[in-house]
């Protein structure tokens, strides 16, 4: 029971209580509480699943793309707030369990839909294209389909973390570094530190951006790989 | 003359020369395509983060291979 494991446990528990009070008591016409509750999953739920998937297909998986974008919003953001300054998906094990589990639901839902002979010959084998380079073709599209889509899914996420971590790290150890221990020996040098500072704010709210883009990217691409599988070919 | 050096960090930076400029025409094609159509703003705009977070998936994934300790032969 580590430090991490607490800010995950702290961040799961939040967005239950979050969703358990904002479907509490829904009224026709919406108090102001209810309107920001409403805009952020109506965002989620219009532009990022109806708009990639369509209706029916979009009804089957949101409870998943849903799990799957506020999980990974909660998670980015523990990054910058003050005291829990790591951001629990800038450790690989997060990301690569919502990468195995979106894996699992497109390869599952394109099975499902197709049967497992066309699926991967849907896949695999793309129509107009010369008999000769199918083989290449298809080694091609089964190593960037069922080898590069998991591993892209982790790593852009983990990444993006990580280096978003340091950064921010580099700012303020540079501001500590100028404050106290350059300017206590009088240097006056260490002025420099009010502009690592000035660095480190706005590369915190860069962080906030990053934090919220990262969530829509991951949701919006495991959106558009079920499309891709469960879409008939032309 | 003996140059000691880390490779990790100038191999990083060699690569994320392909990522800078894609990620440049995707946002200059976007600009482009918002002054001929002012209306498509809002969905161009969704197309032109998604297409900007696949660019990047490699300088990622590069930066992932430079923390990998391979052994000195």
């Amino acid at each position: 029971m580590n430090r991490i494991l607490i800010i995950r446990m702290l961040v799961v528990l939040l967005l239950v209580l979050l969703f358990w009070l904002g479907t509490r008591n829904l009224k026709v016409v919406p108090g102001r509480a209810q309107v920001a509750f409403e805009f952020v999953t109506g965002f989620v739920r219009n532009s990022v699943i109806i708009e990639t998937l369509g209706e029916k297909n979009g009804r089957r998986f949101m409870p998943l793309l849903f799990t799957i974008f506020f999980l990974t919003l909660g998670l980015n953001l523990t990054g910058i707030i003050p005291g829990l300054q790591i951001a629990s998906t800038g450790l690989i094990g997060m990301p690569i369990i919502m990468a195995v589990v979106a894996y699992v639901v497109f390869v599952y839902a394109g099975i499902k839909e197709h049967g497992f002979f066309r699926y991967f010959k849907n896949q695999l084998i793309l129509p107009g294209v010369p008999v000769v380079l199918v083989p290449f073709l298809a080694l091609l599209e089964f190593l960037s389909t069922f080898i590069l889509r998991p591993i892209t899914l982790t790593l852009r996420l983990t990444m993006n973390m990580v280096a978003g971590h340091m950064l921010l790290v580099l700012c303020f150890l540079a501001t500590h570094f100028f404050f106290f221990t350059v300017l206590a020996d009088g240097n006056l040098l260490g002025l420099l530190g009010v502009g690592t500072f000035a660095f480190g704010i706005a590369f915190t709210l860069l962080e906030l951006f990053v934090a919220a883009l990262q969530a829509y990217v991951f949701t919006i691409l495991t959106a558009i790989y079920i499309q891709f599988s469960v879409a008939d070919e032309h | 003359m003996n140059v000691v050096g880390q490779l990790a960090p100038l191999a990083f930076g060699l690569a994320v020369i392909g990522s800078g400029i894609g990620v440049g025409i995707i946002v200059g094609k976007t600009i482009e395509s918002v002054a001929r159509q002012p209306e498509l703003q809002g969905r161009l705009q969704g197309l032109m983060f998604l297409g900007i977070a696949l660019t990047e998936a490699l300088c990622f994934i590069a930066i992932a291979v430079a923390f990998i300790p391979f052994p000195a032969p």
